[in-house]
C-alpha cells in the first residue's frame, strides 16, 4: 500500500539522478480510504523523520488541506488526528509516481509501489 | 514465547513462486526473541526488512516491537511484495512494502534513520549465472541463489547497511557456514566500523546457518 507515509520515504534513486529527485509526483490516481487504529505515540515518534513541505504538497494536491505549512511545535489531538489520516489511512491503489528531476515513472499496482530499475538505469 | 506468525492465508499456489519459511527463517525468529530486551531497549523507531518473502519476519518483529515501530520491507519478487502485506494484514501488523531491490528506494530519505535492518538473503552457492538471471527475473531462486560463495546479493547489502543504519541501529544477518563467517564479521569492522556477534547457530539438515548482528562501535562503548 501506497500511502503518504511510505511516499514520504521514497526517492528517485535511478542513476545520476541526485538532485530535486524528490518527493516523486503522484500521477493518476486512485485512492481508496481505510481506517486505520489511532496511535499518537507512533505519530509523534515519527514525526521529526517526515519531510514536512513534501507531505503538505503532497497531500494539498491530494484535495486534503488540512495539515499546517509549517510543522507545528506544539501538537494537540485534533493535529494528530488529521496527521493520522494523511499519513495512514490514504491508500493509492493505482497509478504512478513520477520523479520531478529525471522524469522516470514508477508504477502502482495494487497499492504496491514498483521502485525496481532496469539494468542500464541503476546507479 | 512469540508464536510464529499465521500463514495460514498463504498457498501452495504462493510458495511455487515465493520462498516458504524454513530452518534459516524459524533461526532468525528465534534469534530475534532472544534479542528481544536488548532491541527493545534502543527504542526503535523505523524496521527494514529486506527480502521480506512470505513477511514472516516482520509480522513477527511486530509482535517483537509493538505498534509504535514503522516496518517497511522491499523485496524484488511482486509476489513476495503481495504475500508480505496479507502476511502483515493476517496478523494485525501494519506492514508497508515496497517492490524494489534491497534498499535502493530508501537510500535518500532515510541515511541513519533506520533503527533495525534484517536480512535472510539468497546465500546458497550457485553458479554465478543462476544467481543473476534469477534476480532480474524476480522469481523464486532470487530467494536462495547466491552466487559462487552465496555472497553475490549479500556483499551487495553489506555495502548499504553503514549508510542507513542509526546510531544505535543493529543489522541481522542470516548466512551460512560456507559464507565465510569471519570474512564477513571482519569486512564489515574494518570498512564500516560495524561489529559482528554470531547469536545463533544451528545445524539444519546440509546447512549450518548462522544469525549474525552488527553494530556500531559507539552503540557498544555506551552500553
Amino acid at each position: 500500500m501506497v500511502r503518504l507515509l511510505t511516499h514520504n520515504l521514497l526517492a528517485c534513486h535511478a542513476k545520476d539522478c541526485n538532485t530535486n529527485n524528490f518527493p516523486l509526483q503522484f500521477k493518476d490516481v486512485q485512492l481508496e480510504i481505510r481506517e486505520a487504529d489511532f496511535n499518537p505515540e507512533f505519530l509523534k515518534g515519527f514525526m521529526p523523520k517526515i519531510d514536512w513541505k513534501a507531505l503538505v504538497d503532497t497531500a494539498r494536491q491530494l484535495g486534503d488541506t488540512s495539515l499546517p505549512l509549517e510543522q507545528p511545535e506544539m501538537v494537540d489531538d485534533e493535529f494528530l488526528k488529521n496527521l493520522h489520516h494523511i499519513l495512514l489511512e490514504i491508500h493509492v491503489e493505482e497509478g504512478s509516481m513520477t520523479c520531478p528531476n529525471c522524469g522516470h515513472v514508477y508504477p502502482i499496482s495494487n497499492g504496491i509501489p514498483n521502485m525496481l530499475l532496469a539494468e542500464h538505469e541503476i546507479g | 514465547m512469540i508464536p510464529t506468525p499465521d500463514l495460514s492465508h498463504l498457498t501452495n499456489t504462493d510458495f511455487e513462486k515465493v520462498y516458504e519459511p524454513a530452518e534459516d527463517t524459524f533461526l532468525l525468529l528465534d534469534a530475534l526473541e532472544e534479542d528481544a530486551k536488548s532491541l527493545k531497549s534502543i527504542n526503535p523507531g523505523i524496521c527494514l526488512e529486506v527480502g521480506s518473502g512470505s513477511g514472516c519476519v516482520t509480522s513477527f518483529l511486530g509482535k517483537v516491537l509493538g505498534p509504535s515501530v514503522l516496518y517497511l520491507c522491499t523485496d524484488i519478487n511482486p509476489h513476495a511484495c503481495r504475500c508480505t502485506l496479507l502476511t502483515g494484514r493476517q496478523n494485525q501488523v501494519d506492514v508497508n512494502v515496497v517492490n524494489g531491490s534491497l534498499t535502493t528506494p530508501f537510500q535518500n530519505r532515510l541515511a541513519h534513520k533506520i533503527d533495525v535492518i534484517v536480512f535472510n538473503p539468497p546465500y546458497v552457492p550457485t553458479l554465478e549465472k543462476e544467481a543473476s538471471d534469477a534476480q532480474h527475473s524476480g522469481n523464486i531462486g532470487g530467494a536462495w541463489a547466491g552466487g559462487t560463495d552465496g555472497m553475490r546479493i549479500t556483499n551487495v547489502l553489506l555495502r548499504q547497511i553503514d549508510s542507513l543504519l542509526s546510531s544505535a541501529g543493529r543489522f541481522y544477518l542470516v548466512a551460512l557456514k560456507q559464507n565465510n563467517i569471519p570474512e564477513i564479521i571482519e569486512t564489515m569492522q574494518d570498512q564500516y566500523n560495524l561489529t559482528g556477534e554470531v547469536l545463533l547457530q544451528r545445524r539444519a539438515g546440509r546447512e549450518h546457518l548462522f544469525i549474525i548482528c552488527f553494530k556500531r562501535q559507539s552503540s557498544i562503548s555506551l552500553q
